[in-house]
């Protein structure tokens, strides 16, 4: 077998990408088929329906539930306002009279003879669905959204958290392998996606979240840090709505790993230029990374190609080892022998060579890379 | 076909990640499995066909046996001479398995039951709604909003019982309009497996808004669950509605020749008929990447509970959350940086396909294992338990030794059979790693087989079994099935170094050695006998340590070996690894040696 089956993230300068937006239920879709639109831009949105309170009228005015019509001041479908009294009871002394009150406004939707409930729904919520993409609306789905096609760099990371941004690239360090650190955090990166190297700590995000810091992209971070920011451990995978202030890329994994340098040099090609930022990272069947998405060719680039993912390997190609214990190494494959080779830990799996830049060559198993894809 | 006439079974399991596809055959009167082929699943984009991974996986079949099995897309029926197979049968877990809700009026009892009738039916149960489950009325609601399941499951009541707390759950599902997680333009499907008498009223509530559907109640009176009928429509609606509604799923069921299986419903199927065939009780678990299945079979009682997030690869930063490191930690017999643990866990999260590819990231990995094995067999001690809320008659004799309703089923010392599956337990690179992992994670005791599922096969050999039975149960045992070998272990504790048990192993006569090996096992001693034949036991505990007849009696009996040997545990029930740190690492290195789990 001359090549095996390895995806691996995403780091292309120039590709045409399209981004299918849409709602979670239907709605109505504002942009129309062709049209140019901003990141920015709203591009279908819907009504989401309001929340459900149940009051138990019954119960509280001490009736039975085939009573309760009796004693209701509103009927279903009416409006009601927050505390305004949807129901009582008719006492001889009014010194005994029971108000019940709407804990919240909305309509009366249901009045049930049977449990003595009544359901109060709250108005509906306006959902708007932003383009989060510049570019060209390369078709419609009716009710429930757009799917947006641009040209631009694409550069995915491994993990992530925070929702989808916006803003100009700044690189706050000079190379991928030197820490971004809480004082290279200035206020003119205030609204930008800042660029850091192999590691960014707890305070540097703090730092970066009191400034106003749209998001961060980084080589590494440490999971400890990572607690301490959410308040809590992170069991599966599964990212994108958290509100920290702020998104963060992470591009190699956990620890501290110089960001690869092909990344953090087409990341820096691109500096002041405008870009979308996704922390959403889920990690099952159906795999979504986080990403930068820079729309526009970069300099020296007069062509965008398809991203067509080759989804295997050759030697020469280049890896990152992506497990100990040569965690975060990049180096290029020199052979994959098709045999099933014993490693240390006596599992017999399919390996390959990598050569380190130095020239040194380690066997690792195939499982254990990851292609760098450009 | 008859039963009698199949010859060549082609079965397939469509896994979320691996279909796999196995091919049997009728060798003389017994069936044995032959060839095995995987592919990708093909359930997301860009394929988002089913059936694309399927016959992938029966192409690498094809290409290992040199039996042309397809024409085209189409499986060649029936097998005459090298081509084509009798039937061919399939399990689905793909696309996120069969994932549901369920409703109770009381928690404890009809909740309980609805969430037990879900699981056997092979679902993941998403939350469990009742009347009285802490949570505000608007917050129930809320949260039937937001969970997309593929079906809910509505019990409360027992017959002529409460016809409130039924409606009342009826009219917040109504309420809440939940949406069916696939084919957003079609009704939810809504069971209603609750009290008679409510039946009307549920209809007029959600008669319009849900594809609703009733059957009878599954717990008629509080002494007695009728789960079948419930779990037969869960089915029904999994083949009718969610199958239709998953990419390729309509082909793939136009290609089997029995109703496609959820693949947890086939294995709890498996469990249960070699529980039968051999009148054991027998644990089962499947650890995977993401989830861990849980089966039991005790005095005829199948039980099965699926922990979502206990997993080796995309769930293995909640084991580390839901066990606290500390509790990881204690199984490393080397010290470790605890941010170089966490992050190493991460990282096999983000990156979920690698392999420890050192001995040390092994160990780390084998005490995860230890700790998801561990919390997923509590939650399923938690529900595999008698009927609560049942009246009891007590004599005066049961005053003194009153026991409440809802006991836990499980009791490890009755326990025949321990039944591993997942890669951590099947391809563990020596064979006593995965009895040791289940030793430690269960703490078997008395005399308990060890076995592992050697390539995943008990999917294909559950939905297998609905047409023949013996085609299964010879492939399990003959195929299926690695015995490792027996873990005897008393019941106790003591000081370190004290007798506990004086014990003899006589291997079968007619065996290669037909020798017989005995001696004294030491509290604190883990004792490894390689063993691979039958033979005879005779253990005879001290004084406070128990093998099953009671406090320091001799018991005798059969037992097993296998490719991973005997173990004599004499590390006392219950177990766990010394408190101090040293002596922690001195204990967990003096046993792995002595029954040789890694290299040195």
């Amino acid at each position: 077998m001359a090549h095996a089956y390895t995806p691996g993230l995403k780091a292309i300068p120039c590709t045409v990408l399209r981004k299918k937006r849409m709602l979670p239920i239907p709605g109505k879709v504002l942009a129309e088929s062709g049209k140019q639109i901003d990141a920015l831009d709203v591009v279908a949105q819907t009504e989401l329906p309001g929340k459900v309170y149940p009051v138990n009228v019954a119960n509280r005015l001490g009736i039975s539930p085939d009573e309760i019509r009796g004693y209701m001041v509103k009927r279903e479908l009416d409006k009601v306002k927050k505390l305004e009294t949807i129901a009582e009871n008719k006492p001889f002394i009014s010194w005994f009279k029971t108000k019940i009150e709407s804990p919240v406004a909305g309509t009366v939707e249901s009045v049930s003879e049977l449990t003595g409930q009544v359901l109060l729904r709250e108005p509906p919520k306006i959902l708007p669905l932003k383009a989060y993409i510049k570019g060209r609306i390369a078709e419609v789905h009716p009710n429930f959204g757009v799917t947006i096609e641009t040209e631009g760099t694409f550069i995915q990371g491994i993990f992530g958290i925070g929702g989808e941004t916006n803003g100009e690239i700044a690189a706050a360090v000079e190379s991928p392998d030197e820490e971004l650190v809480a004082e290279d955090i200035k206020e003119l990166h205030k609204g930008k996606i800042v660029i850091g190297g192999k590691h960014a700590s707890l305070n540097t995000i703090k730092r970066a979240i009191e400034i106003g810091v749209h998001a961060i992209v980084v080589g590494g971070i440490h999971d400890r840090d990572l607690r301490q920011i959410l308040g809590y451990d992170i069991g599966v995978a599964v990212t994108g709505t958290e509100q920290i202030g702020l998104t963060l890329v992470v591009t190699e994994g956990f620890g501290m790993i110089p960001m690869a340098e092909y990344t953090f040099r087409l990341l820096k090609s691109r500096e002041g230029e405008k870009a979308s930022v996704s922390g959403a990272t889920q990690i099952r069947a159906g795999v979504m990374r986080p990403e930068i998405i820079v729309p526009g060719y970069p300099k020296n680039v007069t062509q965008c190609k398809k991203d067509e993912g080759r989804g295997w390997i050759e030697p020469g190609d280049p890896v990152r080892i992506i497990r100990e214990p040569h965690f975060g190494v990049i180096g290029t494959v020199a052979s994959l022998p098709p045999e099933l080779t014993k490693i240390p830990s006596e599992s017999r799996v399919r390996v390959l060579e990598v050569t380190l830049p130095g020239g040194e060559k380690l066997v690792i198993p195939r499982a254990n890379i990851e292609v760098l894809e450009k | 076909m008859k039963e009698k006439d199949l010859q060549v079974i082609i079965a397939t399991d469509c896994g979320s990640t691996t279909t796999k596809a196995i091919l049997i055959e009728k060798k003389g009167d017994t069936y044995r499995q032959t060839f095995r082929g995987e592919a990708p699943t093909t359930v997301e984009a860009p394929f988002e066909d089913v059936t694309k991974g399927v016959l992938n996986a029966i192409t690498e079949v094809e290409e290992l046996s040199g039996r042309k099995i397809l024409d085209g897309e189409k499986i060649i029926t029936p097998n005459s001479g090298n081509t084509g197979a009798d039937i061919y049968v399939s399990t689905s877990s793909a696309g996120g398995g069969l994932q549901m809700m369920v409703a109770g009026a009381v928690k404890t009892m009809t909740g309980e039951s609805a969430q037990r009738c879900a699981l056997g039916a092979g679902a993941i149960v998403m939350d469990v709604l009742a009347s009285n489950d802490g949570r505000a009325d608007h917050e129930k609601i809320e949260r039937i909003r937001q969970l997309r399941p593929d079906m809910i499951l509505l019990s409360g009541g027992t017959d002529g019982g409460t016809v409130t707390h039924v409606v009342e759950l009826g009219q917040f599902i109504k309420a809440a309009d939940p949406k069916p997680r696939l084919g957003a333009s079609y009704k939810l499907p809504v069971i209603y497996a609750g009290n008679k008498d409510a039946r009307e009223k549920i209809t007029e509530i959600l008669g319009e808004g849900t594809a609703l559907m009733k059957t009878d109640n599954l717990r008629p009176i509080l002494e007695r669950e009728n789960l079948m009928p419930a779990r037969h429509k869960i089915h029904d609606i999994f083949l009718e509605h969610v199958m239709q509604q998953a990419p390729g799923y309509p082909r793939l069921m136009n290609m089997v020749h029995a109703p496609i299986m959820p693949t947890p419903m086939a294995v709890g199927l498996m469990v249960e008929k070699f529980a039968k065939a051999k009148n054991y009780n027998v644990l089962a678990v499947d650890i995977g990447g993401a989830t861990t299945d849980v089966f039991s079979v005790f005095s005829g009682v199948f039980n099965r509970t699926v922990s979502a997030n206990l997993g080796m690869s995309y769930s293995i930063s909640n084991v580390m959350a839901e066990a606290g490191l500390p509790n990881i930690m204690r199984w490393l017999s080397f010290d470790m940086d605890e941010q170089d643990l966490r992050n190493r866990l991460k990282n096999k999260m983000i990156r979920p396909t690698t392999v420890p590819q050192t001995v040390e990231d092994l160990q780390i990995e084998h005490a995860v294992a230890r700790e998801a094995l561990r919390l997923a067999f509590d939650q399923h001690k938690m529900l595999a338990v008698g009927l609560k809320g049942v009246q009891q008659e007590r004599s005066i004799s049961d005053a003194f030794e009153q026991t409440a309703t809802g006991q836990s089923l499980i009791r490890m010392m009755d326990l025949n059979y321990i039944i591993g599956s997942g890669g951590i337990l099947a391809h563990s690179p020596r064979r006593i790693q995965s009895a040791i992992l289940m030793t430690d994670a269960y703490q078997p005791e008395g005399i308990t087989m060890l076995a592992v599922d050697s390539i995943f096969m008990m999917p294909h050999l559950g939905v297998l079994a609905q047409i023949s039975e013996k085609a299964s149960l010879d492939v399990f045992y003959h195929d299926c099935l690695v015995k490792l070998g027996a873990c005897i272990a008393p019941r106790g504790l003591a000081k370190e170094g004290q007798n506990i048990m004086e014990w003899e192993i006589t291997e079968e006569s007619g065996s290669a050695s037909g020798g017989k090996q005995s001696g004294v096992l030491k509290f604190g001693e883990l004792i490894h006998i390689p063993f691979k034949a039958k033979g005879k036991i005779s253990a005879k505990p001290v004084k406070g340590f128990d093998m099953g007849h009671g406090n320091g009696i001799k018991i005798e009996g059969e037992i097993e070996g296998g490719v991973a040997g005997i173990i004599l545990d004499g590390r006392g029930r219950p177990f766990e690894p010394p408190k101090m740190h040293s002596k922690r690492i001195a204990d967990l290195n003096k046993w792995s040696k002595s029954v040789e789990m890694y290299p040195v």
